[in-house]
């Protein structure tokens, strides 16, 4: 287990010191963007079409526009004439900010509305007259296909078909020839519905452009504002935005989970409305307008797993089918279509592999978030850990049993998987062995075997995940281009006390106390005495932001990179002050000390100060660093994971018993606030495999667009999560740290899906896709009796 | 999401709040708790010209035994009904029902009165009412009336209330030694309309005989029902498993629901008969008490 | 239409002029630039608008503003002196209870309720209790111990008073 180097006190890693930025979210005064308030400001509405797809005949602005109070509508029209109403995604796609001609999805921005007040903008939204000719639109992404289906994206020049792109990676030829030869071979299509991250505070922007000074401040509900500068700069800039006149603020923010990464078409809007206008324009999108866009998931994936009748796993096939909506807008890296999706090979030790995918389009929202997840690994984690329980079905094995025999063991790290990861470090089999011991495995199955017999519906449910994280090494991992590395600026000043400056920024991981634990951990200054600062790009160091769970992994490891050159000049400088050569000098926390000596030392403190007074000769003064970190790889967290449910025959009714989740993500920061993010990860890991998925009629309309049926788990839904944890170092990340917070998300679903269907497994059930809902139990029971 | 224009008017009394209703006409609305209403006003389903707040007329909140009734103020918050000492004593149905009803913040607002007047299937103190024959007294133009409650739902929205009636008052006949009452419903989530409802109501005999019975459900037809078939096969019997079997498929044949996203018809038949034979037995253990 | 209304905010006697429409979550955020108190959803279900109006737990987004006329109304701005915490506050500190803060006050001031009606309230008790406020980042283990620690605080409190 991981031994504090540092006293309670400095707060160094390992200790569960309470968090620094509670005291303004716990008194109502944190700086949310909807809590922005500037001079003169205005408040645009978007007016969003009722239709999934449908040319628009007209747009008659005269009834808004004699609202009093109503100053603008906007329309693409009128951006066309910037040539503002098209952006480009991050994926080589393209998106309209405001349609010219055609509606692509319901509740698509049509047009906006400014005005005054919100009230006022409210009503001239509803008082603009869009005429509209529908048309059939592809909701079902199995028929975007079909040779009848109409060309949703004739403005792409080569696009003959809704088909976006086809990915592909491993050896297919091989990897059918052994599923072809071998005793087992389990099949099935497994669907991960869309889903919709769902913070509960919804995006929004405050955008103020002042004509005076060509500059551009932008409020956003951003997790990667340095990115998004740079986007604006690139989409406006043949209007006059150049990149060092926009400054991108992201304050506090309610919760992020992947979905404030896009650019969303309001926010360009918002941008185009002031500076057209000169005054400053708030946009706070609305609950419905949050869910119906911008989605997660939505793979439909088949999936092959072959094996020996002993049960060792030869081969993995998965051909999937994703559902992009109008346009690719997949806030992936670049060379990552697919995310990371090929991961779903999974914690398993065998040769052949294979995963393919045709991304399509349909007359529904873009999205594609990476929602508390580092692209697509739940989609990939779902699959394996779904198969590999039907394989133990089929062949009659405890899923623990077959697990435990599959596993990648300990002394192959790092580990190549098929389809081409360098796993770094894990111990499967100890995290299992964990987890089966902390719920009490043996007895649970044998109450099972009790409960069968006496017709009861009792389900035990594994999942053992392998993510990966911390994107990424710049020789694969880009954005637009832009190394995916991160930075930390550290400022210590000469009392001591520090400033440090970060690319990521924090919504919710709680930075400004896990940052200061690194730099208290590397220099021995108190964590108390150093201030944490996130997400303003005119202060703030470069970096890709926070998402991925890549902060620790990439910022983190920028952090303590930063404080060791500094440690480094410390060295000099107490050499300086103690009068020996640099060589003499030795570091422990806190302190500089003479070999052999150590009554003769210098505080950091001390060092500190002489770095602005009593400089040694020649030395540049101050005390300061900057690292941009770009990590060798990612790194991957694994987990164990298992659910026991109990079901009712007569009403489908799902009774969530006992959850245990052991989770090793490496050297542990704060321990406090690890264990919150794998409740609040487990929680939506439940939300998805119980409750959420978005759904749409046959007119591509969407009909649970509102918490009243989208369905956020509440504290009754969420179980009494049990935790823990083993502990297997990043052997190459600078403090042995991985990711964590999206374990749990990717994670818990297989586990609790798993259960359900062992449950249900005396019935002949073989399967269910997420959103298992007591509806679809009873259904299935039905279907099956 | 923001309501339309309206004109919103504070009456101080009964007198008052009618003479508004009367002189704005139909376009004017009351509202008492409000969460029924606003919500709709807010997503623009409703856009009423006049808002008449009703809430502020004092008198109507309370929770007594007088005579042979129960009677409660239309004005009775849900929370005051939850913390009722007389209520948890011996109406233990409107614990059960409370509970699952929206959640604390709402339940602090709404009103029994709103939840009744709004006329809505899915709301669950209509189930209750019908199966405790409540009599809805209403204050209008032309002074009080007494309404039964099974002549009180006319349709999706609709009852016996005229558009310058107040609903005041519930009257249910005061609970007898031997009567018991119970309500379920299962819900997606905690706080969410019933995929179904049934609520009980059972009056025995000092034999055990079923004196009286009522068996009403929510949300699985578009007026709020009653059973009157389950009803009648159980009244005047000693109620055996048999019965209570026999209830359940009643009422799962009986009752009227559509496929949705909380479920499919067949699944909300079935949930119907499961639920009605539980809270039977629920209610009957109440009433040998 | 404009309607003069006076209430009492945080102890504090306010009056002004609010439209028949105005939305109390509004009047609290806007007019009074008390920004703590934060919208969610729109349709009560998430909580993040909770205040207490007579002392009871509210939706402020469903409650008109012209309807608080007269009224007492706290928000999390006025539950505990400047640089102080309330014992709920120093719960959800001191057990993680919250990550991004956004539905803090909300779950904070729905607490209050929820601990005025029932002083000890157990696990099960909490969890429905809270049941009207949605909290994404948390997964709830944190927020249930943060509201019992507060509550064992607030009993020592009453003891030590009494």
């Amino acid at each position: 287990m991981f031994k504090c180097k540092t006293s309670a006190e400095v707060g160094g890693m390992g200790h569960s010191v309470k968090r620094k930025e509670d005291a303004r979210f716990l008194h109502g005064k944190g700086n949310y963007v909807d809590d922005v308030k500037l001079p003169g400001m205005l408040t645009m509405v978007m007016v969003r079409s009722p239709y999934a797809y449908a040319k628009i005949k007209s747009i008659n602005k005269e009834k808004a526009l004699a609202i009093p109070g109503v100053l603008a509508v906007i329309t693409g029209e009128d951006l066309a004439q910037y040539n503002l109403h098209w952006m480009p995604t991050l994926l080589s796609d393209t998106q309209m900010v405001l349609p010219t001609d055609t509606v692509m999805h319901q509740a698509q921005e049509v047009c906006a509305v400014i005005a005054t007040d919100r009230y006022i903008a409210v009503d001239g939204a509803e008082a603009v007259d869009v005429q509209y000719e529908p048309m059939d639109p592809i909701v079902d992404p199995f028929k975007a296909l079909d040779k009848d289906a109409p060309l949703l994206r004739p403005d792409k020049e080569d696009q003959k078909d809704n088909q976006i792109y086809h990915w592909e990676r491993g050896d297919r030829a091989k990897t059918d020839e052994v599923i072809a030869n071998a005793d087992v071979v389990v099949k099935e299509r497994i669907h991960l519905p869309r889903i919709h991250v769902a913070s509960i505070e919804t995006c929004g922007c405050v955008a103020s452009y002042d004509k005076d000074t060509e500059k551009l401040v932008v409020y956003l509900t951003t997790q990667a504002p340095h990115a998004i500068r740079t986007v604006v700069a690139l989409v406006a800039g043949h209007v006059g935005l150049s990149e060092e006149k926009i400054r991108i603020i992201s304050p506090d923010i309610g919760g992020g989970f992947g979905g404030k990464v896009p650019v969303y078409p309001a926010y360009v809007v918002a941008i185009a409305a002031t500076f057209l206008i000169g005054k400053p324009v708030k946009w706070i999108e609305d609950r419905s307008e949050n869910l119906v866009n911008g989605f997660a998931r939505d793979y439909h994936m088949d999936c092959e797993l072959a094996a020996t009748k002993d049960g060792k796993i030869q081969a993995f096939k998965v051909s999937t089918l994703a559902d992009h909506g109008y346009t690719d807008s997949s806030a992936n890296p670049s060379k990552y279509p697919t995310g990371m999706f090929s991961i779903c090979t999974g914690s398993y030790d065998y040769e052949h592999a294979f995963a393919e995918l045709d991304a399509v389009y349909t007359n529904k929202a873009p999205g594609g978030v990476a929602y508390r997840c580092s692209f697509r690994v739940t989609e990939a984690v779902h699959a394996i850990e779904r198969m590999v329980d039907k394989l133990a079905a089929k062949i009659g094995k405890d899923p623990a049993l077959l697990r435990l025999e599959n596993f990648i063991k300990k002394e192959q790290f790092p580990y190549s998987s098929p389809l081409g990861w360098s796993y770094d470090s894990g111990d499967y089999e100890a995290t299992l062995k964990k987890a089966m011991d902390m719920l009490g495995y043996d007895d649970y199955k044998k109450e099972q075997a009790q409960k069968r017999k006496e017709g009861k519906l009792m389900g035990i449910g594994i999942s053992t995940f392998t993510e990966v994280v911390g994107a990424g090494p710049s020789k694969d991992f880009d954005i637009l281009g832009i190394a995916m590395f991160d930075s930390a600026e550290i400022r210590v000043h000469p009392t001591g006390k520090a400033l440090a400056r970060f690319g990521t920024k924090s919504q919710g991981q709680g930075h400004e106390t896990t940052y200061a634990q690194i730099l208290a951990e590397e220099l021995g200054i108190p964590y108390t005495d150093i201030e944490i600062d996130e997400g303003d790009t005119d202060t703030a160091p470069y970096g890709l932001g926070t998402y991925a769970s890549r902060s620790t992994p990439t910022a983190g490891a920028a952090a303590a990179i930063a404080a060791r050159k500094l440690r480094d000049k410390g060295k000099k400088i107490a050499a300086y002050l103690l009068e020996v050569s640099e060589e003499d000098i030795e570091w422990e926390v806190g302190k500089y000390f003479v070999k052999g000596a150590p009554e003769k030392s210098k505080t950091i403190q001390e060092v500190v100060f002489a770095a602005y007074t009593n400089i040694p000769p020649g030395m540049e003064p101050g005390f300061e660093a900057t690292h941009y970190y770009d990590p060798p790889n990612l790194t991957f967290p694994n987990g164990a994971y298992i659910c026991v449910v109990e079901v009712e025959k007569e009403t489908g009714a799902i009774d969530v018993k006992r959850f245990v989740a052991i989770d090793d993500c490496g050297n542990i920061i704060n321990p406090m606030i690890v264990e919150g993010q794998v409740h609040g990860g487990l929680t939506q890991g439940i939300a998805p495999a119980m409750y959420e998925g978005i759904e749409y009629d046959d007119e591509g309309n969407v009909l649970n667009g509102t918490f009243m049926d989208y369905l956020v788990p509440t504290a009754v839904e969420s179980p009494h999560w049990e935790t823990g944890h083993t502990i297997t170092p990043s052997p190459h990340h600078p403090l042995g740290a991985k990711g964590v917070a999206e374990s749990p998300t990717v994670g818990a679903p297989p586990a609790i899906a798993n259960a359900i269907i062992d449950a249900l497994a005396p019935l002949g059930i073989e399967h269910l896709d997420i959103p298992i809902t007591p509806a679809k139990v009873w259904e299935a029971i039905q279907a099956h009796s | 999401m923001i309501p339309a224009n309206f004109t919103y008017h504070k009456a101080s009394s009964l007198k008052d709040a009618i003479a508004l209703a009367e002189s704005l006409g139909e376009e004017a609305k009351y509202m008492s708790g409000g969460h029924s209403l606003l919500p709709m006003m807010k997503l623009r389903f409703a856009t009423p010209e006049h808002i008449i707040d009703i809430s502020k007329i004092q008198g109507l909140s309370f929770i007594k035994e007088e005579g042979d009734l129960l009677k409660i103020g239309a004005m009775t918050t849900q929370t005051e009904m939850e913390y009722s000492d007389l209520l948890r004593s011996k109406y233990p149905i409107f614990g059960d029902a409370i509970k699952l009803t929206a959640d604390p913040s709402v339940r602090n607002v709404g009103t029994l009165g709103g939840n009744i007047a709004h006329g809505d299937a899915a709301n669950d103190q209509p189930a209750l009412m019908l199966a405790m024959r409540a009599t809805v007294i209403a204050e209008g133009v032309d002074g009080q009336k007494s309404i039964p409650i099974d002549e009180f739902f006319h349709g999706f929205y609709m009852t016996a209330l005229e558009p310058t009636d107040i609903l005041v008052e519930i009257h249910i006949p005061k609970a007898s030694k031997h009567s018991g009452g119970a309500y379920h419903k299962v819900e997606r989530k905690v706080g969410d309309y019933a995929t179904a409802g049934v609520a009980v109501y059972v009056e025995l005999d000092d034999d055990g005989v079923c004196r009286e019975i009522g068996i009403a459900l929510t949300n699985v037809s578009a007026v709020p029902m009653r059973v009157d078939r389950a009803e009648e096969l159980l009244r005047g019997k000693k109620i055996t498993d048999d019965l209570i079997g026999q209830a359940g498929v009643f009422a799962s044949e009986d009752c009227e629901p559509t496929s949705d996203l909380r479920g499919s018809e067949a699944y909300k038949r079935s949930l119907v008969d499961t639920i009605t034979k539980r809270m039977l037995n629920k209610a009957l253990e109440r009433a040998r008490q | 239409m404009k309607h003069e209304i006076t209430l009492t905010i945080n102890g504090q006697s306010v009056t002004a002029e609010v439209d028949s429409r105005l939305l109390l979550v509004h009047f609290i955020r806007e007019n009074l630039d008390l920004t703590g108190t934060h919208i969610g959803c729109d349709t009560s279900n998430c909580g993040a608008c909770t205040i207490l109006l007579n002392g009871k737990s509210v939706k402020s987004c469903t409650y008109l503003a012209v309807r608080a006329d007269g009224a007492e109304i706290t928000t999390i701005e006025g539950i505990a002196a400047e640089g102080t915490n309330h014992p709920i506050q120093q719960g959800f500190h001191d057990q993680h209870g919250l990550h991004c803060g956004f539905c803090t006050p909300g779950m904070i001031m729905r607490s209050i309720d929820l601990l005025n009606n029932n002083p000890n309230p157990t696990e099960e008790e909490i969890r429905w209790g809270i049941s009207g406020n949605l909290c994404r980042c948390t997964g709830y283990n944190n927020i249930v111990k943060s509201i019992r620690q507060a509550a064992e605080e607030m009993q020592k409190e009453k003891e030590t008073t009494v």
